[in-house]
């Protein structure tokens, strides 16, 4: 059993795909010994529905990404507009989360920050993916000194702990939203990259690269239609474990001052200007937080399904 | 034995080279003017080339880097912006407290995460299991500062029952500076008040950065113990008509232990990375709201100084974990490690 998140020396860390050293390896963990069984997306959706958390996760997944995409259609109030009457009302059925110290609604906050932290999640896995997969690709397929160079950078960044490297690329690039997605994304790649080199390693022995190779396919071809076909499976579910992940990283960074500035409604900022004021207004962090509570659990538990559904050898 | 730990120490030092090369770069070049972040938003044109000049910023790269890299071997971390003072002085004010947070989390984790996940473990698919499950995927979705604030709210806004922050009241005198971690100086010096006084305060912190870490160890744990249940020596130890007490105690936990003792080391990465966001929350004097007022104030220097510092800390920590491991399982050796 993987714990949602991968390894990352972060609160969600697996030891299966650490192997106990700053050298750690996730490949232990998540190359299967034997060719991944391959189930067809009907199976998939089974297997996901037949586990109650994991349809559940999928259920709230998709609402909040529906709501993402929906959020000025369901937002009753303009999120960022100031509202100085109104200000830190309690929950009413005009405000149903209450309103902050600007009058704004915390609940039309609170939607419109499932489309920031979404999208945030997405464009931190792209970044962690395009690179972790390319160097993963080249360092696994080239071998020697290029794999030895690639694989013992990746080693350095891998022996920060994740959260504080990210806050020191996140504190030089400068803080915004767009830097801090930077930042969490740079310090991602390596976990990648271990995964994709550990894939091609194993796929690189197998006969279809073989037989591919004295048909006389070019390295190019190999790589592009044998192995990364192939080696896709592993790569979606450490992403399916690590969405809700890059949510709660996200938050954290917006917290502590470096992620999305105030007013823009994101969850972690929005509970950073809260600190002001919810021991006598509750309900100021109290939603933001829940969100972003919800929404990392559904998440967690889609993508513990999914690994299970993806690459059941990996899971006991 | 001594030649795995000799190579694991000759790792360690290429590994932090390897970090200070990452630090150096995000340091002096990626910004674009490493000295104007360094000299801080206020500072004038004059006074950033007066830094420019006194770091070698106007220097060749290499040449940074070596000045750059004797710095930090002579502990010259540079001055903050903030305190106005060397970097490294302000670590020794600030490092006790988070070290103090950090190891009462540690203990936290050790005292309930082992034993529950061992419970769960034993107990499969039992209530206790399922509680513990439940608990666990809960504990690691839950953003660490979000979690500090409802406990606050519980404890000190409607219960009254704990304090809100800080190490001890405002009023109360500290124990006599001996380790800088007020349990053992309130202890050393027999002042039971202060200790009291630096427990209640503790706790809510302590649980706040606890509760992630302690729900990932909990879960190894009953991974781990499922795992040795189901081993021939365990089979064979019940055949041999051992009572379950001894098969549990004697042969079952101690090697299930061996693989949470590492996912303890690497959650003290977690454990640091968690304590800049409980030191925040709780007001707790430490190298993390060190670390948050120094991100506030464009400190730059101070920033890069706990970046180092907590990675630093966390390679050392895992290295004693490796060590440990040895004495621990004597089938390990230095190639099985890195191969597996």
């Amino acid at each position: 059993m993987t714990a949602p998140g991968g390894g990352r020396g972060g609160p969600l860390d697996d030891p299966q795909a650490s192997g106990g050293a700053a050298t750690a390896t996730l490949e232990s963990a998540l190359a299967p010994t034997a060719p991944a069984r391959r189930w067809g997306a009907a199976g998939v959706l089974r297997h996901l529905a037949s586990n109650p958390l994991t349809a559940a996760g999928a259920v709230v997944a998709i609402v909040l990404v529906l709501v993402a995409l929906a959020a000025p259609l369901i937002a009753p109030h303009d999120p960022i507009a100031v509202d100085l009457p109104h200000r830190l009302r309690a929950p009413s059925s005009r405000f149903w989360f209450g309103t902050d110290e600007e009058g704004r609604d915390i609940f039309s906050r609170v939607v419109y920050g499932t489309r920031i932290s979404l999208s945030a999640a997405a464009g931190i896995l792209l970044i962690a993916v395009v690179v972790g997969v390319a160097v993963g690709l080249v360092a696994g397929y080239a071998g020697g000194w290029v794999d030895e160079v690639l694989m013992r950078v990746t080693d350095m960044f891998l022996a920060f702990p994740s959260l504080v490297l990210a806050m020191g690329v996140a504190a030089t690039l400068g803080a915004s939203l767009i830097n801090s997605i930077v930042a969490i994304g740079v310090v991602w790649w390596p976990w990648y990259a271990r995964l994709v080199r550990g894939q091609v390693l194993r796929l690189k022995q197998e006969a279809f690269v073989e037989a591919a190779r004295v048909a006389g396919a070019t390295d190019r071809q190999i790589v592009l239609t044998h192995i990364v076909r192939n080696a896709m499976s592993p790569i979606v579910v450490q992403m399916s474990l690590d969405v809700g992940y890059a949510i709660l990283t996200m938050a954290s960074l917006s917290f502590i001052g470096l992620g999305a500035q105030p007013p823009t409604p994101e969850w972690g900022a929005m509970i950073s200007v809260g600190r002001d004021y919810y021991l006598n207004q509750w309900w100021y962090v109290t939603f933001p937080g829940l969100a972003i509570f919800l929404a990392v659990m559904a998440f967690n538990f889609l993508g513990d399904g999914l690994q299970e559904a993806l690459s059941p050898e990996t899971t006991r | 034995m001594a030649a795995y730990i000799g190579r694991r120490l000759i790792l360690t030092v290429i590994v932090l080279l390897g970090m200070t090369i990452i630090t150096f770069v995000l340091s002096h070049v990626v910004p674009g003017n490493p000295a104007r972040l360094l000299a801080g938003p206020h500072a004038s044109q004059v006074q950033v080339e007066a830094f420019a000049h006194r770091y070698g910023l106007d220097r060749p790269l290499l040449t940074q880097y070596w000045t750059y890299i004797t710095g930090l071997v002579h502990g010259d971390l540079g001055v903050s912006l903030t305190t106005r003072r060397p970097v490294l002085d302000d670590f020794r004010q600030f490092v006790p407290a988070t070290l103090e947070l950090v190891l009462a989390a540690m203990f936290l984790i050790v005292l309930i995460g082992i034993p529950l996940g061992m419970l769960s473990g034993v107990k499969a698919g039992g209530f206790l299991d399922h509680v513990t499950r439940f608990l666990t995927v809960g504990a690691v979705s839950m953003p660490v500062f979000w979690l500090g604030m409802i406990l606050q709210l519980v404890f000190f806004r409607r219960l009254s029952l704990l304090p809100i922050g800080g190490r001890l009241e405002i009023f109360d005198q500290p124990p006599p500076h001996l380790t800088g971690l007020f349990l053992v100086d309130s202890l050393v010096s027999g002042d039971l008040r202060a200790f009291g006084a630096a427990i209640v305060h503790l706790f809510l912190p302590a649980i706040t950065l606890a509760a992630g870490s302690l729900a990932v160890t909990a879960r190894m744990t009953r991974a781990s113990m499922r795992e040795t249940l189901g081993t021939d020596y365990v089979r064979m130890a019940r055949a041999k008509g051992l009572s379950e007490g001894i098969v549990l105690t004697r042969h079952a936990l101690r090697n299930a232990l061996i693989p949470t003792i590492t996912v303890l080391g690497l959650q003290v990465g977690a454990l640091f990375g968690g304590t800049v966001l409980t030191e925040v929350v709780f007001n707790w004097p430490g190298i993390g709201l060190y670390a948050v007022n120094a991100i506030q104030n464009l400190d730059y220097s101070a920033i890069m100084g706990v970046t180092l510092l907590v990675s630093v800390a966390y390679v050392f920590v895992n290295l004693a974990v490796d060590i440990a491991y040895v004495f621990l399982d004597p089938r390990i050796t230095f190639a099985g490690r890195v191969d597996a």
